[in-house]
């Protein structure tokens, strides 16, 4: 919503600046976007009359003018045509940014001749789109008169309007709300009616539904043709075209008042009834109408339509934009004014499904006054009768307007209570008053035009708003006792250590979309019907993710595009099952593509196993039962690698599934190999045993020597070697600290289809140190154990 | 009697000249092994008479001292010498690279919501979750929003299909629903913060289709406009790690408060470079105001006994802020240029006695 201070001043008697009233418009909640002054922007430029005007010697086209100006007389080669003695124009110094042209002047010979300054055209100053020569201004202005005076350009105030506040369409509402702020007085806006001469000719016809509210008259013997300079002006300021005296009229009182109106031309009716009905629909489709910006627009039964021709003709898309077939022109003799109250829902819906953002679509939408209606009307026919003159008829109404808010209870107390704003009762009316409520003891009840306010605590907001938040006391908050154990629920705590920890070993944390791309999600098990967008910012980002790994395999890709290939990325966030709120799951996953630099030390293990490691120490952080884990290679989703990834899990709730990505889905989104990754599901983390001690059970350091015996079995290739492990660590529980697998080997010496696996075993002593008799009958059982499982010990 | 003298002399030669360890040990087992040269002499002690044996033991005692001195000082010189040349023989070059090591970090706007955790956690804030998937009822509705209002409109809302029972489900535009939920589960007071991922259908250089908000909402039954200014205003000096920010609440309008407000600080834009805590510009942070009592009614908390207020923020804003970064869309890029120059360490975790960052 633009406006112009002097606009202002027709409704509010201030001397305020326009910086002032951008300042407190800022603190009374309207919010200034942008305020676009002309004195500022050309302050460099004044009027400047020309004393002389003598042929370039060197250059035909060019002039050299003696300039009387705010610096003297200076001299100033000029090329424009009209540069003549006696003319008076606008002058630019050296130095000052002409912004038409977008340079600065600087002093320099044109063609040999210095010139001290420039003479400059209208659209050099941005006041014209072009123009073929330096402006021409009245001779009675006086050198040195600053140019946005000399012009007559005002500031323009640019603010946001809040969709609860459709009065703030209107430069009065403004003006009332800056008076009740104490930057002004408001001025009387009651508009006197205008009686008509004879009775209106024009029947109306609401139904109720498209339209509530209609009134009209005819205005007949006007005589039409551009609008006076002051409303043309008036309208340019704020950007509006000026088009004809009528329709001039119609868009001053849409800015001036918030009130959309609209204007026929009654000779171009047909019949003489018009009608506001929804739009009909038949075997041939929508109804059309071709509107006055020149585009045909379908009619649907949801729309409200404005018919003549005894309801068969569309002349109008009801608070929306007119039609052409009856649109006023300079040959308009009689018109039809029509003041109207359209539902803000239905034209809203209008709007969108036209496409039309009108000023009367955007007013009407967020709820025109019903109580100026007939208001409206009378103030367009003031305006029409000064301007075009002619003859009005009575006024016609159909139908009715909503109701006037009704009146509610409300103690002036309140205020303090839910502001903490100690204001004095009468304060608080007189505020309320300015602003339209009338207050009646504990009663109060809100103007036509605030359908916003349904209760005590929008008048709290009336009230605190034009005091000035900036008095708002500044109060601790209650102590509260915090809970001793943390505020974090033990999911939050984990995946903030998970954070931590994934970086402290070396991933890099990344944020990617919670969407992808639909067949993207059904690579990673996902894609379902519920789980897309039915409006996606962009087509691979249409659907909500059933992994994080696709989006941090493509982070890795792209950075690989960029030179950058060693990446190892990892990301905490949500991931969709579902669509209901039980359906979401907080994984932690990471992405690991291996290029690490080159090394005289020589190339690492597979990282996988570094991986793995990862993986574990992460599962260890977040106080996973990591001993307690199974690990499987089969049974995989089919976007992991088969035979190089595993899941981590307990029975048949997976935590955490690690490895190679599958080839397949890596081409699928055009990364190159081998990528690696993991996804732990939070949610499948189970809960630690709770405990009420921090205290840790006593330390057991044992006395003895730990000692350790070497074994070497031959197994099926098949067999994982941690099975091995296990089942040798499974044979004394009290004795065996530990296994590890420290060799596996294929080739001669062990059979076709079978491995070596060598596992070293920790034996601790508990009690006392082991004979070698104990120690063999202990050897024994770890074999008994493992051979169990099909495995032979290597002779 | 062999003359002492020469044969000391003599040994102490060999044992000067002596080029290895080795040669060493033959020549302290020639001299003082078992049938060595003074071990001999030592045994010849037994034959002689007690007057003899009190003039020469103590010379062959003192022989057998200084040889066994002497071989051992050779030894330690033979020793050194042989470790040094095995050292010089295993010397590495250590201008060769360290074996490589990748660096990770935390994302900037994690890091921010650390902090903002740390901050109201100390200010007694319990942490709140909900869905992002939302429905209408938790994303407008309850919060107020009226049907088919334009206030709807501008939230670009992200949209799924509709089924065939009419449900449209939808990607919350805010945090707010979190507010619902919690009214709806839990009784007042309540103090809680929720963090959290929205999306709007929105992207250019300072909107992305995701980004992350917190929301705050205190209720009690006489929390009022100056315990929500004290709150942002104690929130906003301990977050930008500053002594003076000076905060300013304008008057806006939400459909879910009541006062509604902006909060804008204090800042200096000049020379390109935003500084927080100075200048005379301003800059908006954040939305707030009381909980609308539609919004309490909603969530079956009856708002003439009770009232309060919420806050939400852009944390990625907030981050971009702090740590200045000039676009939006690279925090969600995955560029690791980008967050190895604006991640953070995994150790610099937020606290309130090391700091914030």
């Amino acid at each position: 919503m633009k406006f112009t201070l002097s606009w202002l001043k027709d409704h509010l008697e201030t001397e305020a600046t326009v910086a002032q009233v951008a300042d407190a418009m800022t603190m009374a909640g309207l919010e200034v976007e942008h305020v676009s002054d002309p004195a500022t922007k050309l302050a460099a430029f004044t009027v400047a009359r020309i004393v002389e005007a003598v042929q370039h010697p060197n250059a035909d086209r060019l002039r050299v003018c003696q300039v009387d100006t705010v610096d003297g007389r200076k001299e100033i080669v000029c090329g424009a045509p009209n540069a003549r003695v006696g003319l008076t124009t606008i002058y630019a110094p050296i130095g000052a940014y002409v912004p038409g042209l977008g340079v600065t002047l600087v002093e320099k010979p044109v063609r040999g001749v210095v010139s001290n300054g420039m003479l400059c055209s209208a659209s050099e100053l941005e006041q014209a789109d072009e123009s073929d020569g330096i402006m021409e201004l009245p001779d009675s202005l006086s050198v040195g008169t600053p140019a946005a005076e000399a012009l007559g350009l005002e500031a323009v105030i640019d603010f946001e309007v809040t969709p609860n506040r459709p009065d703030w369409l209107g430069v009065a509402g403004i003006a009332r709300d800056l008076a009740a702020a104490g930057l002004g007085t408001l001025k009387d806006q009651a508009v006197a009616p205008v009686p008509g001469t004879f009775a209106n000719p024009i029947a109306i016809k609401v139904d109720g539904v498209a339209c509530h509210a209609f009134s009209g008259r005819l205005i007949r013997g006007v005589k039409n043709g551009p609008s006076p300079a002051w409303l043309q002006g008036r309208l340019k300021a704020i950007g509006l075209r000026p088009i004809n005296a009528l329709v001039d009229v119609t868009n001053l009182i849409s800015y001036d008042r918030a009130r959309p109106l609209h204007v026929y031309d009654a000779k171009l009716l047909v019949g003489d009834v018009i009608e506001a009905r929804l739009g009909h629909h038949s075997e041939h489709g929508d109804e059309q109408l071709i509107a006055l910006d020149g585009k045909t627009y379908d009619l649907a039964p949801t729309m409200s339509v404005i018919s003549d021709a005894a309801g068969e003709r569309p002349i109008g898309l009801g608070g929306v934009m007119g039609g052409a077939s009856t649109g006023c022109s300079d040959e308009t003799v009689d018109v039809f004014v029509e003041s109207a109250w359209f539902d803000p829902i239905v034209t809203a819906q209008t709007g969108r499904d036209t496409g039309i953002n009108s000023d009367a679509q955007y007013r009407f939408a967020r709820g025109v006054d019903p109580g100026f209606m007939v208001g409206g009307l009378e103030l367009a026919t003031k305006l029409i009768l000064d301007l075009c003159g002619g003859e009005p008829s009575e006024v016609t109404v159909a139908g009715q307007v909503p109701a006037p808010p009704a009146a509610f209870d409300f103690d002036p107390a309140y205020v303090e209570r839910l502001s903490g704003l100690a204001i004095p009762a009468e304060q608080t009316v007189d505020i309320l008053k300015k602003l339209g409520f009338a207050v009646d003891g504990s009663k109060v009840t809100p103007p036509t035009w605030r359908r916003d306010v349904e209760g005590p605590a929008d008048l709290v907001e009336e009230v605190a708003r034009l005091v000035g938040y900036g008095a708002l006391p500044s109060t601790p908050l209650p102590e509260v006792a915090k809970p001793p154990g943390g505020v974090l629920t033990t999911k939050q705590a984990r995946a903030r250590i998970a954070r931590r920890a994934l970086a402290a070993m070396g991933w890099r944390e990344t944020v990617s979309w919670s969407f992808t791309k639909r067949s993207t999600a059904e690579l990673f098990g996902g894609g379902g019907d519920d789980l897309v967008l039915a409006n996606p910012i962009a087509a691979d980002l249409d659907c909500m993710r059933p992994s994080a790994l696709p989006n941090l395999i493509e982070a890795a890709g792209r950075n690989a595009r960029r030179g950058f290939p060693d990446a190892a990325l990892f990301e905490i966030g949500p991931v969709f099952l579902t669509d209901r709120p039980d359906g979401q799951r907080t994984v932690i996953a990471g992405v690991l593509a291996p290029h690490p630099a080159r090394h005289p030390g020589g190339a690492e293990a597979e990282p996988v196993f570094a991986l793995k490691a990862d993986v574990l120490a992460l599962l260890e952080e977040i106080g996973a039962p990591v001993a307690s884990l199974q690990l499987t290679q089969t049974g995989l989703p089919s976007w992991w690698r088969p035979g190089r990834s595993a899941s981590l899990g307990l029975g048949k709730n997976g935590l955490v599934t690690f490895g190679e990505l599958h080839p397949r889905v890596l081409k699928a989104l055009d990364v190159a190999g081998p990528v690696l990754g993991f996804e732990l599901v939070l949610e499948n983390v189970p809960e630690p045993k709770k405990k009420g001690l921090k205290t840790r059970p006593a330390f057991t350091g044992a006395a003895l020597m730990p000692l350790s015996r070497d074994f070497a079995f031959v197994v099926d290739q098949a067999k994982p070697a941690g099975d091995l492990a296990r089942a040798a660590a499974g044979a004394d529980k009290t004795l065996i600290a530990e296994v590890r697998i420290f060799d596996v080997y294929q080739g001669p010496g062990v059979p076709d289809g079978q491995k070596s696996v060598a596992l070293e075993v920790v034996i601790q002593p508990r009690e006392a140190t082991l004979t070698d008799a104990e120690i063999e009958a202990l050897a024994a059982k770890v074999v008994a154990a493992v051979e169990k499982l099909g495995a032979k010990l290597r002779g | 009697m062999t003359d002492l003298t020469a044969l000391e002399a003599d040994l102490i030669g060999q044992i000067d000249a002596a080029a290895d360890v080795a040669a060493l040990e033959a020549i302290r087992v020639a001299a003082l092994g078992k049938s060595g040269s003074i071990s001999g002499l030592l045994k010849s002690l037994g034959g002689m008479s007690p007057d003899e044996r009190r003039e020469v033991g103590p010379k062959i005692n003192g022989l057998r001292d200084a040889v066994a001195a002497a071989i051992a000082a050779r030894k330690t010189t033979l020793e050194d010498a042989e470790l040094d040349k095995k050292l010089a023989a295993e010397a590495l070059d250590l201008s060769l690279p360290a074996v490589p090591r990748r660096k990770g970090s935390v994302h900037p706007t994690m890091q921010t919501m650390d902090e903002m955790v740390a901050i109201f956690a100390d200010m007694g804030f319990a942490v709140a979750e909900g869905p992002d998937i939302e429905d209408d009822f938790h994303n407008f509705t309850a919060l107020n929003f009226p049907e088919k209002h334009p206030a709807r409109e501008m939230h670009d809302t992200f949209f799924f299909n509709r089924k065939e029972d009419g449900e449209r489900m939808l990607l919350r535009t805010h945090t707010s629903p979190v507010q619902v939920r919690t009214m709806m589960s839990q009784q007042p007071p309540i103090r809680i913060i929720a963090p959290g991922r929205t999306y709007r259908c929105d992207s250019d250089a300072t909107h992305t289709p995701m980004f992350h908000q917190v929301e705050g909402l205190v209720i009690d039954k006489a929390i009022h406009m100056g315990h929500l200014k004290w709150t942002l205003e104690t929130f906003l000096a301990r977050f930008f790690e500053t002594d003076s920010v000076t905060t300013r609440f304008r008057p806006h309008h939400f459909p879910f408060t009541e006062p509604s407000a902006e909060t804008d600080v204090q800042c200096d834009r000049s020379g390109g470079e935003l500084k927080i805590g100075q200048g005379s510009d301003w800059l908006e942070i954040l939305g707030c105001g009381m909980v609308h009592p539609n919004v309490l009614r909603a969530c079956g908390i009856d708002p003439t006994v009770y009232q309060g207020f919420a806050f939400g923020m852009g944390v990625d804003r907030l981050a971009m802020l702090k740590y200045g970064m000039p676009d939006l869309r690279d925090m969600f890029a995955g560029d690791t240029r980008w967050l190895s120059h604006y991640g953070f360490s995994a150790f610099a975790a937020p606290s309130q006695a090391a700091g914030l960052s």
